[in-house]
């Protein structure tokens, strides 16, 4: 180990006032550290928690004592135990999750997000570089460009990060050898370019030996830049170009302590306000003046982006949470179809055409993707064909969202153009992804105003619309049921339609299959034509096997309040089985029919459907005299 | 013209985005408040977040009847301070078995305050609990997610994180379910006392200097805070100059002599010293290596 530079600074000692406030003005820079366990990440960072004096004498002493029982350098002091915070990882010796580290130099503060380096990368690597300004990608200089450097060249880009340091590490392994460390920098310089890194900085370092890193070393007398701590010190933040974008502010909270205040929370994501700014709310459209910026510390002159405030307007605006303020002359766009790459999370696959929570800013929606236009090969940068997303899988494709968002597209905006998906059912963050523009139809495709309303069309029938909406496994009764319960409700002089699935299949949906894409599309076609049914006032029965719970709920999102009614047939699947009508499920044991319902596709029962009937305790006529008394009154 | 923000204001605004995202989503949050130095920045930015409101959420403090004199005082008046509710937990089953440092070791940290931070979560049926760790702290802090997911049991699992990306946080979940959420969580000690320092935060005075009656046991300096600590044969409390870097149970809590009685002085100390800050805290220690990451898992903060 050389002398770290930061382990005392004299100021402390001598004039502590004097060291706290250059501290107070100091500014913060997030970057991310990508490489594998062979190029030396964590010996670097190691070494700049160390030179920087955040290693304390007691951590040192316990990463000693581990080193020599678990590590992988034999006697040397193992950095990676420092960085692999978990158990399992300490004793696997791999790395599971993002870890965050903190250091300080005069200059600025750091946090740098420290990534697994294995195969199995992408998601971390996401997390981790979604809020950094910079990346320091290293390379080993024994080894040169690597597939995964070109992996991890690809994300950091594709992720927006314009900073890009390349660390060519070990340098002492090569004997400082400034031809074969220039051929690297060529080589990757040409590959940059084909993926469209506009500008990176390399440097020649040594984290073990401490070579460029504090300062200039002796070694590298041909290298004329900076070392990577003063790099660091020095590079230009996201946050100065982010202030010179037009003004938006994604609305978290509407501030009402009592009936004389009303104030509008958020954080800045571009731009600057000041009081006397004219303002668009969005996706309203409406304007006004800014009043006044509160904070705790008092009103403020300036506001800019990177800060959390409260604004105030002069008049009365419909602005809550979602919308977003932003500036009268230069508003973002607002759409509810968009181009985007999508970044898949999740172990389970993306589920085309299902619909998930979309998160973006402030805005939560409904949303479904459509079948990707093609994937991309990480390593090697080829787009491949392909039905679905896979874990860890990046692809490009259309999406829709069910209301329309504001937003920009990601190279503009970070907080308006990027989104998270998150399953309706497990709730679980299962995908990312970054807008790059409305695609036309959302534009130009409008809702036509008519005369008569759906309130209109109910009130000539008579009756209140419903979908009542048939769920169970094949053979279990549901055509059977529905037909006797239209059948009472026509004797009702109720005016009813039975949409039934095997009939829809011969028809409207007679281009789709029996995988789960199809089937999720199946759904989402009869909910469709369900709601304009409901629209035209009608009473809709629907049977069809519907196994999946997520499109079952989409459906029911799609409708009024109180409007879907759930009726789960609780056919047990060895009755359905015994019963047989069609044949259907002998075919599927012989295999000669694939993905069936209850043998070889699940079937997601309703955790709690607004009515349950079964057709081995209740006869046919039972089961509907049971449905026709919950539903009614029906006016 | 283009304002460089400090590191300090960045943390802050990000620390007060958080908040309202918390407050904005979950149905029924609360602030943990330990009534250390960092329960001290967390609730001085919550008064900032909502301000001109009150925060829109109870504090609430897990006790053990084990903590300092001092930090009740600062308790009760920071709660009156904020204009905010105040609910005080004991965990009943620790209280009637009379459940003690002295006598039961890591039980007493285990039932106090494992089992009633989520005795008292569950009693008042909180969703989102806001609390004051650091990922500075300890290394399975580090990897530990701003919006920590538990089960409904309150377990943690660190394999199965939910990914974090930008500034989106995910805080949906099924009925039983809960987040913990760590505001400071990209805070240093170092980040915690400037600003304490910048925005004249109230803090208990331990943290100061001041000749304090003080025993020397198992390589800890504690204090006598009260007639409760039961001294052994041939312990005399000894008044010594003495602070604290780290405030928990009196018994468990290690002083520092020090001379710091300002400020700048304690921050001055803080860099120049050579260990680091949860040293003096016995909890950390029992059970080995993981420990942390094990009570975690099992519900602790």
């Amino acid at each position: 180990m050389t002398d770290p530079i930061y382990k005392t600074d004299a100021l402390i000692a001598e004039d502590i006032d004097a060291y706290l406030e250059t501290h107070q003005h100091k500014s913060l820079l997030r970057f991310i550290t990508c490489g594998s366990v062979d190029d030396g990440k964590s010996t670097l960072i190691g070494r700049l928690l160390y030179d920087s004096k955040m290693i304390f004498e007691d951590q040192l002493a316990a990463l000693e004592a581990d080193s020599k029982k678990v590590g992988t350098q034999g006697q040397e002091i193992d950095f990676a135990l420092l960085v692999d915070g978990l158990a399992a990882e300490r004793e696997q010796g791999i790395t599971i999750d993002v870890a965050y580290r903190f250091f300080s130099t005069e200059k600025r503060k750091f946090i740098v997000a420290d990534c697994p380096g294995h195969e199995q990368y992408t998601r971390n690597m996401f997390t981790g570089a979604s809020t950094a300004d910079l990346a320091v990608i290293l390379i080993d200089a024994r080894k040169g460009v690597l597939v995964q450097t070109r992996r991890h060249s690809y994300l950091c880009n594709l992720i927006g990060i314009r900073n890009i340091v390349l660390a060519v590490n070990k340098m002492d392994l090569i004997d400082y050898d400034q031809a074969k460390y220039e051929a690297i920098v060529a080589d990757y310089a040409a590959f940059a370019a084909e993926i469209g890194i506009k500008s990176f900085t390399a440097m020649p370092i040594s984290g073990f030996k401490g070579d460029n890193i504090t300062a200039n070393s002796a070694n590298t007398p041909w290298y004329s830049g900076l070392p990577l701590m003063a790099h660091l010190e020095t590079v230009a933040l996201d946050n100065s170009t982010d202030q010179a974008k037009p003004f938006r502010l994604p609305v978290q909270w509407v501030n009402r302590p009592n009936l004389d205040f009303r104030g509008f929370s958020g954080l800045i994501a571009t731009g600057s306000i000041k009081p006397g700014d004219a303002v668009r709310v969005l996706p309203g459209g409406k304007t006004s003046i800014v009043t006044k910026i509160v904070t705790l510390d008092g009103e403020q002159d300036e506001a800019v982006a990177g800060q959390s405030v409260t604004l105030c307007f002069a008049d009365e605006v419909d602005c809550s949470r979602g919308t977003v303020i932003a500036t009268a002359d230069a508003p973002p766009e607002v759409s509810d179809q968009f181009e985007a790459t999508v970044v898949w999370m999740d172990d389970d696959a993306l589920h085309v055409g299902r619909s998930y929570w979309l998160k973006l800013g402030t805005q939560m929606v409904s949303a479904a993707v459509h079948a990707p236009k093609y994937t991309v090969n990480v390593n090697t940068m080829e787009h491949l064909a392909a039905k679905t997303l896979e874990l860890n899988a990046i692809g490009v494709a259309e999406l829709a969202t069910d209301k329309p968002i504001v937003f920009e597209p990601y190279a503009d905006s970070r907080t308006l153009g990027g989104f998270i998906l998150i399953d309706k059912i497990t709730n679980r963050t299962v995908g990312a992804g970054m807008l790059h523009f409305s695609l036309r139809r959302a534009q130009n495709v409008h809702w036509q105003a008519v005369d008569i309303t759906r309130d209109e069309h109910a009130r000539m029938k008579n009756q209140t619309p419903r979908v009542l909406w048939f769920t169970g496994l094949s053979g279990s009764g549901k055509s059977t049921i529905a037909n006797e319960v239209e059948k009472r409700l026509n004797l009702m002089n109720r005016h009813t339609f039975l949409l039934d699935g095997d009939n829809v299949r011969h028809g409207l949906n007679k281009d789709l299959g029996f995988t789960e894409a199809d089937r999720i599309e199946n759904i989402r076609r009869v909910g469709e034509v369900a709601k304009l049914m409901t629209d035209a006032g009608l009473i809709v029965l629907t049977a069809f096997i519907s196994p999946f719970r997520a499109e079952r709920d989409m459906v029911r999102g799609m409708m009024a309040d109180g409007e879907f009614i759930e009726i789960f047939v609780d056919t047990p699947l060895d009755v359905a089985e015994a019963r047989d009508v069609k044949g259907l499920y002998k075919k599927a044991r012989s295999g000669a029919l694939k993905n069936f319902t209850g043998i070889d596709s699940p079937y997601e029962a309703p955790v709690s459907p607004e009515i349950r009937v079964n057709t081995v305790d209740m006869s046919v006529e039972e089961a509907a005299d049971h449905i026709i008394r919950a539903i009614l009154p029906l006016k | 013209m283009t304002r460089t923000l400090t590191h300090l204001e960045r943390l802050e605004a990000e620390s007060i985005h958080i908040m309202r995202e918390v407050v904005a989503e979950s149905e029924k949050p609360v602030m943990l408040y330990s009534v250390g130095k960092d329960s001290a920045v967390m609730l001085h930015l919550a008064r900032k977040a909502f301000y001109p409101s009150p925060p829109p959420f109870p504090l609430m403090h897990v006790d053990t009847t084990w903590k300092f004199q001092d930090m009740y005082k600062l308790r009760d008046r920071m709660a009156k301070e904020s204009g905010m509710e105040l609910l005080v937990y004991h965990n009943q089953e620790a209280m009637d078995r009379g459940i003690n440092p002295f006598d039961h070791g890591p039980l007493h940290t285990d039932m106090w305050k494992t089992e009633g931070l989520k005795m008292a979560l569950d009693h008042y049926g909180f969703d989102a609990a806001f609390g004051g760790a650091r990922r500075d702290e300890e290394k399975s802090r580090a990897k530990e997610r701003i919006f920590s997911f538990r089960t409904a049991s309150h377990g943690w699992d660190p394999k199965n994180q939910r990914p974090e990306l930008w500034n989106l946080y995910n805080a949906r979940k099924a009925k039983g379910e809960s987040i913990r959420i760590f505001p400071i969580s990209n805070w240093t000690e170092l980040d915690i006392w400037q600003y304490i320092h910048l925005n004249d935060i109230p803090i208990v005075p331990l943290y100061f200097s001041a000749p304090r009656p003080t025993v020397e046991r198992d390589g800890l300096l504690l204090m006598v805070d009260d007639d409760r600590f039961p001294l052994r044969a041939g312990e005399v409390p000894v008044e010594r100059s003495i602070r604290f870097r780290t405030l928990g149970c009196y018994p468990l809590t290690g002083a520092v002599e020090s001379e710091a009685k300002t400020l700048p002085e304690v921050i001055q100390e803080m860099l120049l010293t050579t260990t680091s800050e949860r040293q003096g805290r016995i909890i950390d220690k029992d059970g080995g290596d993981a420990s942390m990451e094990k009570k975690k898992q099992e519900g602790y903060f």
